[in-house]
C-alpha cells in the first residue's frame, strides 16, 4: 500500500501526516518491533524503519549508536523484512530506509520481491538519487512500490524537477544542511524548499532531519505536508537500556506529542 | 571529460569507469559536487592554473621527485629496481602533488575551509600544510585506532595549525574518518572543500585525485626513458585508495608492453581474512560514493580491513583500479605484513633509504615480480617515507636497544 494513502487522509482532516522512524533490531528485533507498534498505537501515520548500515553517512550519532548496537547484536537484512511484516500488518503504510549497499548486495530485484511480499510500501533512499538509481526504479514499479527520494536545500531546481518526477509516495525534503539529531529545522529555513519542491510536483512533500519536538512539528506542518521524526525517537530507547517498558512508555508519550503537534497546525 | 589523453580508460561525464564508480551520494552534496566538477575542468584547461600548480609543485614540494637505480638492491635480487622518490617530497609522500591541486582549485572557488579524512596521517599532514600554505582553515578526521598509532603525525598537524577530530564510530579507522568528514560537509559544503585524499569516492574525485597525482607516472616514464634508454618491463605501486597507484599508472596505460601491478595490504595473509586486499578477496559493492570492489559480508556490511599500514588499511578501492582489474590492463596482488616489512629493512640496509611501510608493500611486491623477471627493469613507486613508521618497526623488528657488544663485524 502507498504512503500516499496515509497522506491522504491526513489531509482530509486538515492536518500533516506524522512520520516515525526507529532502526530495525534495536533493542534486539522483538524490542525493535514493540516499540514500533507502540508508535502505531500512539498515532503515527507512517512507519520507517531503519535497516542498520556499517556507514550510515546521513546519520547522527544517535542513529548511528543504536544502528551500531543493532550490527552488534547480529541484526541481518532478513531482520528488517520480518519488523517490515510486523509493522505492516497493522494496516499502516511501512517503509524501509537504506543506505544501498545491502540492497544491492541482497539484490535489487530480489529486495523489491521480498519487500512487497513483507507488505512494505517502499524504500526511501538517503545516500542515491534518481540519476543513479535506475534499476531501483525499475524494480519498484515492477512491484508497485514507493520511491522516496530526498531534495535538499543545496539542490538546485533542475534537480528538485528530476528527483520529483521519479518519485512515487512522497518527496522527502531535509530540513537543515547536515545530518540526523544534530541541528534543529525551522519553518523559516524550510520553507523556501517545500515551495520549491512543490512548483514541480502534486507528491506529498515531508520534512524530516532536525524535527524532534511537537512545537516544531506544529510549525512545520503549516508548510510540509507531513513530519518526519528519527532521532528523537531513538533517543527515548537509548536512554532506556535496562527497562524496555519505560523505553516503549517514552516512545508513546513522544508519538502523542507530535500527533498532537501535527493537528495543531 | 578526461583529460587523459588515455581516455578509453578514463571515466565518461558521468564518472562511470565501465561498471565502476559514478555517483551514489546525498542529493545534499550533488549540487556540490557538480560545482567542483564544473570548477576543476575550467581549472585544467586554464593554463594560468596549470602554470601556478607546477610553480608551487616544483618550488614549494620539491618535486619532479628523482628517478633512482638501486644498485645494491638490483644485485641482490637479480633485476633492474627503479625507485621514483616520492618519499623526497615535502612531508614524505606522495599525497603532496593531491593536496596541493585540491587547495589551490579551493582558493579558486572561493572557499575558506578544508576537511580531510587521513589513515596513516600523511594526507592529514598533506592538508594540514597545503591549508597553512594556502592560509585556509583545516579540520581533518582521523579514526581514534590511528590517533593511536601515529601520533607523531598528530602532532604534525596540530603544530601546522590544523584542528584533529578523533573518530569513534564504527571500527575507527579510515573508513569512518571518511563517513564523519562526509558528515560535516554535509553542514558545510557552502563555504568548505572536502581535500578528498585518494583516488576514490563519487565522481569527479577519481578522476581529479588522479590528474593531480598523474605527474608521478609521467615523470617516471619520461626519466626512464632519458636515464635508461627504455621502457620499464612491469612498473609497481601500492594500493590503498589508489592515488600513487593511479598516479604511476596513467602514464603507462597505453604502452602496452609495460606490465603493470598494484599490490594491496595482505595483511596477516589472505587465508586469515585479516586483510586488505579489497580487489584480490572483495566484491561489487558501493562504499564512500562510488560502485566498486569492498570487503563486505552477504547483507552488504562492510568488513574491517586490516594492515600494518594504516594508509592501506581500508575496504574500498578506486574505481579506475576496479575497472583497470576488471579488463585485465592491471594486476592486482596482495603483500603481506610480514613480506612488507622485510622489504623495508631489505631497503633500509641495502640501499640506505627507510620507506613508508605502504611502500614497502610495493617493493615487496616487485622483489617477487624480480624472481619470476631476472634481468628485467622494474620501476617502483616509492610513495613515502619511513619516519612515521618509526613506532611500528620499533615494535615490530624489538628496535631500539642499544647493541651490546661493540664490533666489527669482520
Ligand atoms: C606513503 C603512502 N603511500 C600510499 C598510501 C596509500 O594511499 P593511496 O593508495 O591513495 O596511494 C598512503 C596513505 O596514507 C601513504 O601515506
Amino acid at each position: 500500500m502507498s504512503v500516499s494513502t496515509a497522506f491522504e487522509k491526513a489531509r482530509v482532516d486538515g492536518r500533516a501526516a506524522l512520520v516515525g522512524y526507529l532502526p530495525a533490531g534495536y533493542p534486539d528485533v522483538q524490542g525493535g518491533i514493540d516499540g514500533l507498534l507502540a508508535m502505531v498505537e500512539a498515532g503515527c501515520d507512517v512507519i520507517e524503519i531503519g535497516l542498520p548500515y556499517s556507514d550510515p553517512v546521513m546519520d547522527g550519532p544517535i542513529i548511528q549508536a543504536a544502528a551500531q548496537q543493532a550490527l552488534e547484536r547480529g541484526v541481518r537484512t532478513a531482520d528488517v523484512l520480518r519488523t517490515v511484516e510486523a509493522v505492516a500488518a497493522t494496516g499502516t503504510p511501512t517503509l524501509v530506509m537504506t543506505y544501498w549497499n545491502p540492497v544491492a548486495r541482497y539484490g535489487v530485484e530480489r529486495f523489491a520481491t521480498d519487500l512487497a511480499n513483507a507488505g512494505g510500501a517502499g524504500l526511501i533512499t538517503p545516500d542515491i538519487t534518481p540519476d543513479f538509481a535506475e534499476d531501483w526504479i525499475a524494480a519498484a514499479d515492477a512491484h508497485d512500490l514507493d520511491k522516496v527520494f530526498l531534495v535538499s536545500p543545496s539542490s538546485t531546481d533542475a534537480r528538485i524537477a528530476m528527483t520529483t518526477a521519479a518519485s512515487r509516495g512522497f518527496v522527502y525534503a531535509t530540513g537543515i544542511m547536515g545530518v540526523t539529531g544534530t541541528a534543529q529545522a525551522t519553518a523559516a529555513g524550510v520553507a523556501p524548499l517545500i515551495a520549491r519542491t512543490k512548483a514541480t510536483t502534486d507528491l506529498p512533500v515531508g520534512v524530516g532531519v532536525g524535527v524532534s519536538t511537537g512545537d516544531q512539528a506544529a510549525e512545520l506542518a503549516t508548510y510540509a505536508d507531513g513530519v518526519i521524526v528519527g532521532s528523537a525517537f531513538v533517543r527515548r530507547l537509548l536512554d532506556h537500556p535496562d527497562d524496555r517498558a519505560a523505553g516503549l512508555r517514552a516512545l508513546t508519550e513522544l508519538t502523542a506529542d507530535l500527533a498532537a503537534g501535527v493537528r495543531r497546525a | 571529460m578526461t583529460t587523459t589523453p588515455s581516455s578509453r580508460f578514463g571515466a565518461d561525464e558521468r564518472g562511470w569507469f565501465g561498471d565502476f564508480g559514478g555517483r551514489f551520494m546525498p542529493e545534499a552534496l550533488v549540487s556540490a559536487l557538480d560545482e567542483l566538477t564544473v570548477a576543476w575542468q575550467e581549472a585544467m584547461a586554464d593554463p594560468t592554473f596549470v602554470a601556478d600548480f607546477e610553480k608551487i609543485l616544483r618550488e614549494y614540494a620539491g618535486i619532479p621527485s628523482p628517478l633512482y637505480h638501486a644498485e645494491r638492491l638490483s644485485e641482490r635480487v637479480g633485476a633492474r629496481i627503479l625507485l621514483k622518490r616520492e618519499d623526497l617530497n615535502h612531508t614524505g609522500a606522495h599525497k603532496i602533488r593531491n593536496v596541493l591541486g585540491q587547495a589551490l582549485l579551493t582558493k579558486r572557488m572561493g572557499k575558506s575551509r578544508v576537511i580531510a579524512e587521513t589513515g596513516a596521517g600523511q594526507h592529514g599532514v598533506a592538508s594540514a600544510t597545503a591549508a597553512a600554505y594556502f592560509g585556509l582553515d583545516c579540520t581533518v578526521y582521523m579514526g581514534s585506532v590511528d590517533t593511536k598509532r601515529q601520533a607523531l603525525n598528530v602532532a604534525r598537524m596540530h603544530l601546522l595549525g590544523a584542528k584533529v577530530v578523533a573518530v569513534d564510530s564504527g571500527s575507527a579507522t579510515l573508513k569512518d574518518a571518511i563517513n564523519e568528514a562526509l558528515r560535516d560537509w554535509v553542514a558545510s559544503v557552502d563555504h568548505t572543500a572536502y581535500l578528498f585524499g585518494t583516488a576514490a569516492g563519487p565522481h569527479p574525485f577519481p578522476s581529479m585525485v588522479r590528474e593531480f597525482c598523474r605527474g608521478i607516472g609521467d615523470e617516471a616514464r619520461a626519466q626512464c626513458l632519458e636515464q635508461y634508454g627504455v621502457l620499464p618491463d612491469a612498473i609497481a605501486a601500492c594500493v590503498g585508495g589508489g592515488s600513487n597507484a593511479i598516479g604511476l599508472f596513467t602514464a603507462f596505460l597505453e604502452d602496452e608492453d609495460v606490465d603493470i601491478y598494484g599490490f594491496e595490504a595482505g595483511g596477516d595473509g589472505f587465508e586469515t581474512g585479516r586483510h586488505a586486499a579489497t580487489i584480490y578477496a572483495g566484491d561489487r559493492g558501493v562504499l564512500h560514493g562510488a560502485r566498486t570492489f569492498v570487503l563486505q559480508d552477504e547483507d552488504g556490511q562492510t568488513i574491517e580491513s586490516h594492515s600494518i599500514s594504516a594508509g592501506l588499511d581500508y575496504p574500498g578501492v578506486g574505481p579506475q583500479h576496479s575497472f583497470l582489474a576488471d579488463i585485465g590492463r592491471a594486476t592486482y596482488l596482495p603483500a603481506t605484513d610480514a613480506e612488507a616489512m622485510d622489504a623495508m629493512a631489505l631497503l633500509a640496509r641495502t640501499e640506505g633509504i627507510i620507506p613508508a611501510v605502504e611502500s614497502a608493500h610495493a617493493l615487496a611486491g616487485a622483489l617477487k615480480l624480480a624472481e619470476e623477471r631476472p634481468g628485467q627493469t622494474i620501476l617502483v613507486n616509492l610513495s613515502g617515507r619511513g619516519d612515521k613508521d618509526m613506532g611500528t618497526a620499533l615494535e615490530y623488528f624489538r628496535l631500539g636497544q642499544a647493541d651490546a657488544e661493540t664490533g666489527d663485524p669482520a
